[in-house]
């Protein structure tokens, strides 16, 4: 993390999206502090998964700007050369490489040439072996380096893909849901693990669960209809009338 | 678990090599009275089955190894075949229906003299390079627009069938001057042996049986490099590895290509050994075989696709023998049993049984008839296969 240059990591400037006519991102602008933790919330629908794929190339915007660090355009970029930039994306449903070993997970993953040629000529070396034991030590997965990945549990998955993040030492964490489908434990230890990363890497965390959001929220953004309704802490957030209508408020009542 | 089956494996290919190169090419040559002896018809057949097989690894390479359901993988297989085909048409000389020094079939589409790019293929080596280029450069280009318009999936498996269709109706037209419908036959020579000749087939069998052995081991040692995990990580999760900075693109068509080249080799033994090559090889019915016998035989195994080649179409001569009004209705029963009970095919049928022996012996420690105990057919692999 630079101190010495204050810029935005990441900023989104007036972005449009539109999916046949629906409008799943209205004007939407958002910034980012290099280093910082956010926390978006926002009801079904709201375009938190339509703004991560736009931000990693999955979809273009049909107008506005979307920059990363210092005045990279992402709107030209595809998935991986965004990826290479140094932007790491964890899906909502853990996608890891089920036939592989958590190891080889990771492997694939660390930093490094990603060419035909190179990989097909690649050894694993001493120094890829220790980062990726760091990493699996990290994410709480030591013991299961050997095992398959596909025989791994819900909330392990969730890890590894954490970790595969890691391994490509981003600088931007982009973090779907990450507790989704995970016992009350496991949503605990996850926000930990992100907690401990604040700071090394920059992270957006998308979340439903309020009870993680209060674990983890240094500020909240709340998006609603494709655009920000409101930023602050989350107590500020949940104060804000509103908020309270549009989405806290009706959780409460089912709550 | 992979480790375990390392060694396992090592010992049957070895086992299998020794077989199939050294002492079925030798029992072929003890004299034919001998009760050890294994019949020119038979050295023939399992030749053609080796083949085959080389086109099964094709198909599974893509398929099993990468996610690609190619079903247009015959087309580069009769690529190399017609290739390969050029070449013998040109060494039967003048000694053809016609006594003219060109093909038969030039003779009575009215040509006197060869066209001129039949010329160089009075050379082996031109017709292996051009075996080469034609079906690679054709999967590259074709691979390239496929891949970079990111057409996965049902898309890609009718692309391919598409093409593999249009290219037989090219190739049935007389005006290519490949021979139209009744494509190449009536060799005479390789490389100046007499293609009739016993000794000149077995030769041909022990290179395509020692073809079938380095593919093998080729593929085998790729898919364990970190090339192939990525490979098999597209198969997966290719959504993981874009997001994860690699250009999948790149790596089908790496695999793409390699895998039409591997096809290419299996028809270019296939032709002097079966002695014609016709577009109808290229029908789509031809690919979608290829992937029968993979999925019998075992995806995403090396040994699988060889075992299904041969074990389909060996199930497939006795069946056209023994039932000719029949064989079909076997074959397609056969392939929806296989998919049905066998999703590893015969490769994983020993994992499959020692998993029911297993379960049968817990039950009975357990003294109970519990459902839970008697799952069929292991839930994991079921997920696999989605």
């Amino acid at each position: 993390m630079s101190t010495t240059n204050p810029k935005f990591i990441l900023m989104l400037e007036d972005v449009n999206k539109a999916f046949d006519g629906f409008k799943a991102i209205s004007n939407l602008t958002l910034y980012m502090d290099e280093g910082e933790l956010r926390t978006i919330i926002g009801p079904n629908g709201a375009g938190k998964s339509t703004m991560l794929d736009l931000i990693t190339g999955r979809t273009k915007p049909d107008k506005g700007k979307i920059e990363f660090g210092k005045d990279t355009d992402l709107t030209r970029l595809n998935e991986y050369q965004i990826n290479r930039l140094g932007i790491g994306r964890k899906f909502q449903t853990p996608s890891v490489y089920i036939d592989h070993s958590v190891f080889e997970n990771i492997w694939l993953s660390l930093k490094g040439s990603r060419a035909v040629w190179t990989t097909i000529f690649a050894r694993l070396s001493s120094d890829e072996r220790d980062r990726i034991h760091d990493v699996l030590n990290t994410v709480g997965l030591s013991d299961k380096a050997g095992s398959k990945a596909g025989s791994l549990s819900h909330g392990q998955k969730q890890w590894l893909e954490i970790g595969m993040l890691l391994a490509q030492d981003p600088k931007l964490l982009l973090v779907d849901e990450p507790a989704a489908g995970m016992t009350d434990e496991e949503t605990h230890k996850t926000g930990e693990l992100l907690l401990s990363l604040e700071g090394k890497h920059s992270i957006v965390v998308i979340e439903h669960d309020m009870t993680f959001v209060r674990q983890i929220a240094r500020k909240v953004t709340v998006l609603h209809q494709g655009t920000v309704l409101c930023e602050g802490t989350v107590d500020e957030v949940q104060n804000d009338e509103r908020v309270i209508e549009s989405y806290l408020g009706r959780k409460k009542k089912a709550a | 678990m992979r480790r375990k089956a390392t060694k396992f494996e090592l010992w049957s290919v070895a086992v299998a090599a020794f077989v199939m190169i050294i002492l079925l090419p030798a029992l072929n040559a003890t004299p034919t009275g001998s009760f050890l002896h294994v019949s020119n018809f038979t050295i023939n057949l399992y030749g053609k089955y080796l083949c085959y097989g080389l086109l099964a690894i094709s198909v599974d390479l893509l398929w099993g190894y990468t996610g690609l359901l190619s079903l247009g993988q015959a087309l580069f297989f009769t690529l190399g075949g017609y290739m390969m085909g050029m070449y013998l048409m040109r060494m039967i000389g003048d000694l053809g229906q016609y006594h003219k020094p060109i093909p038969d079939f030039l003779v009575f589409l009215g040509w006197s003299s060869l066209p001129a790019f039949w010329k160089p293929f009075g050379s082996f080596l031109f017709a292996f390079l051009m075996a080469m280029l034609l079906p690679g450069t054709l999967a590259a280009v074709f691979g390239f627009l496929a891949f970079r318009s990111r057409i996965r999936g049902v898309y890609f498996s009718i692309l391919t069938q598409a093409l593999t269709y249009g290219a037989m109706l090219l190739f049935f037209r007389n005006s290519l001057l490949m021979g139209g419908n009744n494509g190449f036959t009536d060799f005479k020579f390789i490389f100046g042996y007499n293609l009739r000749e016993a000794t000149t087939q077995r030769g041909l069998y022990i290179v395509t049986a020692l073809t079938v052995l380095i593919v093998f081991l080729i593929c085998r040692w790729l898919s364990r490099t970190k090339f192939g995990l990525v490979q098999q990580a597209i198969r997966d999760s290719e959504n993981r590895v874009l997001f994860s900075g690699y250009a999948a693109g790149n790596y089908k068509l790496f695999v793409f290509v390699l895998a039409a080249l591997i096809g290419s080799v299996g028809g270019m033994l296939f032709v002097p050994q079966v002695g014609i090559i016709n577009p109808s090889e290229m029908g789509p019915d031809k690919s979608l075989e290829a992937v029968v016998w993979v999925a019998v035989g075992g995806r995403g195994t090396l040994l699988g696709p060889i075992l299904g080649a041969f074990g389909v179409n060996a199930f497939k001569s006795w069946a056209t023998r023994a039932y000719p009004d029949l064989w079909q209705i076997l074959l397609g029963a056969l392939f929806v049993l296989v998919t049905l009970f066998m999703p590893k095919g015969l490769v994983g049928l020993p994992d499959q049984l020692r998993g029911v022996k297993n379960r049968f012996v817990a039950r009975r420690k357990n003294g109970t008839n519990e459902p839970a105990a008697a799952v069929s057919a292991a839930p994991e692999e079921m997920a696999k296969t989605e």
